[in-house]
């Protein structure tokens, strides 16, 4: 209805000024909605209110009550995988802490690898080749529907029975050598070699990222000579030439700044020492949850993939491009905006299901403050409270963060 | 409090049920079962053996108490409960009586609100290795990796040990015994530390527990009980005083094999005091007067649950220890039955 319609009917009819009453709340149509909202948000409200005033007088009778002390207090346990310096003289506070980022490290990582894993598997769905789409599909159809819960047991059990204890790599004449003098693969998890940064190692930090950076210089100026003038420069070979050659140059001239501390087979004699460990624990939870989730974004993947009108990847073969660039330059690009959405709340489920972590003995925050500190502190209303306060935070920013990048690859309409 | 059901289902933590906890005699006798949380699983402490019955040293004293107050040893529902869940379980109502052995803490006790209603096993902490290792005390264990079970206090015992004989250790933590066995078994763990009696009936259950041995040193007191909410003195006097009947009968001589002859009189004032053939305790307690009979009933005296269970004439192959007769040098001791 245009503007002019508007004012010419209302002059013409130009109703009385209605009073408002009582009654048109539930009558009228217009209100009863508004009415109906209300009432339920009050019963919501006084649900609440009754629950928590409930909770309070129960405590009290039971004699308890909340309070957040305990954090500062001594928590007395120790724990296996840490990323900050603490030990059982710590706080539980700090236990808290070492328990969030064992969670959030797991959770990176196995955001990381799910997404490869996915679009690997989503695009090989895809496939003209019959073995390797029908690979694809058993992986995905294994995977996804068998809970997560059971793959991280599984692949944990198999390595504690498959893989050798720590100990056959200990003594003089062990039963096993370290892989190339530096790796060892145990059922405690693996042992690598530690970096030691000794003196000028920081000029080669310095020159492996100026490295980076002037890569990106040459292949954003091949890329530029490309379109404006049409002249082929070469990618690939030139890209990693100057990414490494610099840097082991500026390495060796400083006489080998940074040296390897390998794992130790002779300064214990039931550990390796030295290096660094990945806990068994956690690569079993790595894998597990990265192997699980990849299924789920596989069929993201193929589902982005598949909404990409075939006539672009017909046209793309028309103007001459070779599959390989029909899909990274043509179809994945498109495609993103399907598949990024529902990335988001697979990287929910990632981080929410890193929860499960205890199932193999991984320090996470379920873990550490979620159940020993709960259970020696017995606060359980508030370490759950923390828990879910923890939980609903990170999967806010990991949604925001998201939601950022999908606003930056989403079809902009001019 | 009327409250409770609806906030009981809301919060899984389920602390409201202190105000519930009044009156749990009450609720065992209506419900004509008692709830009892056990291990998961410790063979000769709380394990179902192969027909699916549950049995155990734990396990008896359920039966015990279900006898004495329902007059029937076999009216218990078994709650398998893990270190972690099961001060949840009890306080929130869904066991009456938590029969796992758990350590009598001066923080459960008093901070958690629960009452310990005694000790039905004296322990401490031990250490098990493979023999292969060679090692003969837990000061050379610098280094190892030790499994150990979340949330019990053999937790806090361990970093404290290793802190004070300042000797590194790298803990695995692990849910339940089952998988800590798994796990050491693999040697995944170099050491398995726990209550010096669960390491003996663990290692009863390998394949060649020769193989194992327990360290001398013992770097705990775990006196283990039942224990049920704080503030209901009723119910927990229940416990508390069948408890001291299987001893008291062991002490007195009264056994399953001549309870019947037994229950039918004797000479001896303070047994038929127990046995309700005299006075009045049963009915003080809320039960019927041959409660401590049926009690007895259910699976011998203390001595005969022990014996059964974890003695030395089963795989787990315990002494008595700490644990005989006060008259013949352990610790048990009843309070009379006046």
């Amino acid at each position: 209805m245009s503007h002019g319609d508007l004012s010419f009917m209302s002059t013409l009819t130009d109703p009385p000024k209605e009073q408002f009453r009582l009654s048109m709340l539930v009558n009228d149509t217009r209100y009863r909605s508004l009415t109906f909202q209300a009432i339920a948000a009050l019963v919501l409200a006084l649900a609440i209110w009754y629950l928590g005033n409930n909770l309070i007088q129960n405590l009290r009778a039971a004699g308890l009550n909340i309070s957040y002390d305990f954090l500062g207090d001594r928590s007395g346990y120790d724990i296996n995988q840490r990323l900050i310096e603490y030990d059982s003289q710590s706080s539980h506070a700090s236990a808290a802490l070492v328990g969030i980022l064992n969670t959030l490290l797991v959770a990176v990582l196995a955001c990381i690898t799910a997404t490869i894993f996915g679009v690997i598997a989503g695009v090989l769905r895809l496939s003209n080749n019959w073995l390797v789409s029908k690979l694809m599909a058993v992986y995905v159809e294994i995977f996804r529907n068998i809970p997560v819960l059971i793959w991280i047991i599984i692949i944990f059990t198999i390595m504690t029975a498959v893989m050798p204890g720590a100990r056959a790599y200990l003594g003089e004449n062990p039963e096993r050598e370290l892989v190339f003098g530096l790796f060892a693969f145990t059922n405690r998890g693996i042992y690598a070699p530690a970096p030691v940064w000794n003196d000028g190692s920081m000029i080669v930090v310095a020159v492996f990222f100026v490295s980076i950076f002037a890569m990106f210089a040459y292949r954003r100026y091949a890329t530029k000579l490309l379109y404006d003038t049409g002249k082929l420069l070469p990618m690939g070979w030139p890209s990693l030439a100057i990414l490494i050659l610099p840097t082991v140059i500026i390495f060796f001239l400083l006489g080998q700044p940074i040296g390897l501390d390998a794992p130790d087979p002779l300064a214990n004699r039931f550990n390796l020492r030295g290096g660094i460990q990945i806990g068994a624990p956690l690569i079993a939870l790595w894998f597990a949850l990265s192997i699980y989730t990849g299924a789920f974004i596989a069929e993201n993947v193929r589902a982005g993939i598949q909404a990409v009108s075939s006539g672009q990847t017909e046209a793309a073969a028309a103007l001459g491009l070779r599959p390989g660039r029909i899909m990274n330059l043509v179809v994945l690009p498109q495609a993103l905006r399907v598949i990024i959405p529902p990335l988001i709340s697979n990287f929910l489920n990632i981080t929410k299901n890193s929860s499960l972590a205890i199932a193999v003995g991984y320090a996470d925050i379920t873990a550490t403050l979620g159940g020993i500190t709960l259970n020696q502190t017995g606060r359980a209303i508030e370490c759950v409270l923390l828990l879910m306060l923890f939980y609903l935070t990170a999967s806010l920013l990991i949604s925001m963060g998201m939601n950022l990048y999908n606003a930056s690859v989403k079809l902009k309409e001019r | 409090m009327k409250n409770t059901v609806i906030l009981g289902a809301l919060t899984i933590a389920g602390l409201s049920a202190g105000a519930a906890a009044a009156g749990t005699l009450d609720d065992v006798k209506a419900r004509g079962k008692l709830n009892c949380g056990v291990t998961t699983g410790l063979v000769g402490f709380a394990a179902p053996n192969a027909s699916g019955e549950w049995e155990g040293f734990d396990v008896a004293l359920c039966r015990a108490v279900a006898a004495a107050v329902l007059g029937d040893a076999t009216a218990v529902e078994f709650v398998p409960t893990t270190g972690k869940t099961r001060f949840t379980a009890l306080a929130s109502g869904e066991i009456d009586v938590l029969a796992r052995n758990t350590t009598w803490t001066f923080s459960r006790d008093v901070d958690l609100k629960f009452e310990f209603t005694g000790v039905n096993y004296y322990d401490g902490q031990g250490f098990m290795v493979p023999k292969e290792l060679g090692v003969s005390s837990a000061k050379e264990l610098d280094g190892a990796t030790v499994c150990i079970q979340t949330g019990t206090t053999t937790e806090l015992n361990l970093a404290d040990f290793f802190r004070s004989n300042n000797i590194s250790y790298e803990p695995v933590p692990i849910e339940t015994n089952a998988e800590a066995q798994q796990q050491y078994l693999a040697g995944a763990c170099d050491v398995y530390t726990t209550d010096a009696s669960g390491l003996a009936a663990t290692r009863a259950t390998f394949e060649a527990p020769d193989e194992h041995a327990l360290l001398p040193e013992i770097i705990s007191k775990e006196p283990l009980g039942p224990l049920v909410r704080h503030g209901d003195h009723e119910w927990g006097d229940v416990v508390r005083w069948t408890l001291n009947a299987l001893i008291s009968a062991e002490e007195l001589g009264v056994t399953s094999a001549n309870l019947a002859e037994m229950a039918a009189g004797t000479n001896n004032p303070e047994i038929n005091r127990l046995l309700g053939t005299e006075g009045t305790l049963g009915e003080m307690l809320g039960l019927s007067a041959d409660w401590a009979k049926n009690a007895i009933a259910a699976g011998g005296n203390y001595g005969e649950v022990f014996a059964n269970n974890i003695g030395e004439a089963t795989p787990i192959g315990l002494a008595r220890g700490l644990n005989a007769q006060w008259t013949k040098g352990g610790l048990l001791y009843s309070p009379p039955f006046r």
